[in-house]
């Protein structure tokens, strides 16, 4: 038995609403999934009524079956939500929706993420309520509780541990505004980033300055899945799926900290798994996504996917490496998390397939081997690689 | 200690329905740091849980221990996140590991100047920091460094 995805499902459709500031959709959140989906459903030229799948992560609120009723769906036989918080599960709603088309369960699935804080309150914000217990008794009354404040304790150590210096952790934003600039559907398109408005930027929790987090934002993102065989229909050049990798490290939720290796982005078992199924190493990759919640979390994602020596982070970490088309390295083309749309990361998906379909506003040229890295620090963690049809 | 290291309105800490930490709560309110340890191989773990990781026993209990440690990671946080915090100003958080308990971690706060330098893996000592609420007493553990000199 052949235990591999390589080559054998195929993102025929990618699509996305417009996006906006947190709170500012003129949509409710399911809407805004509807919207998503049917564009991506245009783009691959299948009916949104030939779906018979939804995959998504991060406790998504649009439940597969309101979905189903919603657009004519003629049956459902896939319904799954990746568990876990964060955008750690980007990769992996497409990796389980991949295996239930090739495992037969399934023909025809949409990975969607869709969110209004407006509606439903935001993440950076600690709880309100007078009480507490359980994990967050033993954080929360320390002032300990946002996202920021978690992940800040392990890229503080990390950094500690490698020497590494805060030019780094810059090197990632200034990238990512760069991008942005070429990309009208960025949130932050005309409004650029340099390193003196870095410098003064005020401290979140340190050692994040305010532009090191990421954005908060409604919109929806979908992609739609099919085999490969049957992308040959598709009106466009399809992207494959060459390899995904899903999960964390031993006992990576450990509560309060307590995971044996810490400072860590939580890929370090994944990655091998990761290049093992592609077929590729560090070396071939084109063009890379890699989920910024902060930019420490991208640093150590580089490090842990064979980039970058842990210790040679400093001379690695340089904006130019990143900047398409020209950069060793180019990361986060459309702006990401940090300047074109914080989406739980889905975002980066589509950007990745854009890549390989040469529709990138920041287009690699000849870009063949496109890497998304989804949600680092937090458990489960999940990477994919997307191939065009020369890297089958 | 002449008040609480953070302004007060954050979320008050309660032992879990499930009674799982309940014996840390306790101990903390006595001035003791009480972490759990498996009967069966010994073993320590942080957070509790209903079995042990070592050797997947369920007989485990709580052992008091010196609030003694190491400072294994900090941040020092500008923005607040939560309304009480609003005129807080930067404070600081470490993680602290405590070797005479296999090395599991606690978090809490560095006492002292918020913009002090955090030296990663200086010893520190605990400091037990008892609020009086009449309808929700609890504790919370603090940390200073110890004094090398």
């Amino acid at each position: 038995m052949n235990r591999t995805l390589r080559g054998s499902i195929a993102v025929a459709g990618v699509g996305e609403t417009s996006y906006f500031k947190r709170g500012q959709s003129p949509d409710p959140e399911f809407k805004l999934a509807l919207k998503a989906i049917i564009t991506a459903c245009e783009d691959a030229g299948i009916s949104p009524r030939e779906v018979d799948g939804f995959a998504s992560y991060s406790d998504d609120r649009s439940d597969p079956s309101r979905l189903a009723a919603a657009l004519g769906c003629r049956e459902l036989r896939f319904a799954n939500m990746q568990w876990g918080g964060g955008g750690g599960g980007g990769s992996a709603a497409i990796g389980n929706a991949a295996a239930a088309i090739a495992g037969g369960l399934a023909e025809c699935v949409v990975v969607f993420r869709a969110l209004a804080q407006g509606q439903f309150g935001r993440f950076g914000q600690g709880p309100r309520r007078k009480a507490i217990y359980g994990e967050g008794a033993q954080t929360a009354p320390y002032g300990l509780m946002s996202p920021a404040q978690m992940f800040a304790m392990k890229v503080q150590r990390f950094m500690h541990d490698h020497g590494v210096g805060q030019e780094a952790l810059r090197a990632i934003s200034l990238a990512a505004y760069h991008h942005a600039q070429n990309n009208p559907r960025a949130v932050m398109h005309g409004r650029p980033l340099d390193e003196a408005t870095y410098d003064a930027s005020r401290w979140i929790v340190e050692p994040f300055h305010l532009y090191d987090c990421c954005l908060e934002n409604d919109g929806a993102a979908a992609m739609v899945l099919v085999s490969a065989e049957r992308a040959k229909d598709i009106p466009h050049a399809p992207a494959y799926l060459l390899g995904t990798a899903i999960g964390s490290h031993f006992r990576a939720g450990a509560s309060v900290h307590n995971t044996p290796d810490y400072a860590t982005s939580a890929f370090k078992t994944l990655a091998p798994r990761l290049y093992e199924m592609a077929g590729v190493g560090p070396g071939d990759v084109d063009v890379l996504q890699s989920y910024e919640n902060f930019t420490g979390g991208v640093l150590m994602s580089l490090v842990e996917h064979g980039f970058c020596a842990p210790d040679g982070c400093n001379e690695y970490f340089v904006k130019e490496r990143f900047l398409a088309p020209d950069g060793d390295l180019p990361l986060n083309t459309s702006g990401g998390n940090l300047a074109e749309c914080y989406m739980h990361g889905l975002g980066l998906n589509v950007e990745a397939v854009r890549q390989v379909r040469g529709q990138s506003s920041n287009q690699v040229p000849g870009a063949d081997v496109s890497m998304v890295i989804s949600g680092p620090m937090v458990t489960p963690v999940s990477c994919c690689i997307f191939g065009s049809e020369a890297t089958l | 200690m002449s008040g609480p290291y953070l302004a007060p309105g954050l979320p008050q800490p309660a032992a879990a329905p499930d009674g799982l930490d309940a014996p840390y709560w306790k101990g903390l309110a006595k001035g003791e740091l009480r972490l759990q340890r498996c009967r069966t191989c010994g073993g320590w773990q942080w957070g509790p849980e209903w079995i042990c990781h070592h050797c997947l026993s369920f007989d485990l209990g709580f052992e008091t221990v010196a609030p003694k440690g190491r400072i294994y990671s900090y941040e020092r946080v500008w923005h607040p996140v939560h309304p009480a915090l609003k005129d807080q100003g930067p404070y600081l958080v470490v993680l602290v590991e405590i070797p005479a308990a296999g090395g599991v971690r606690l978090i809490g706060n560095l006492l002292g100047d918020p913009r002090q330098t955090v030296p990663i893996g200086a010893p520190v000592e605990g400091v037990f920091e008892h609020h009086d609420d009449p309808d929700s007493p609890f504790t919370l553990l603090h940390w200073r460094l110890v004094n090398r000199g």
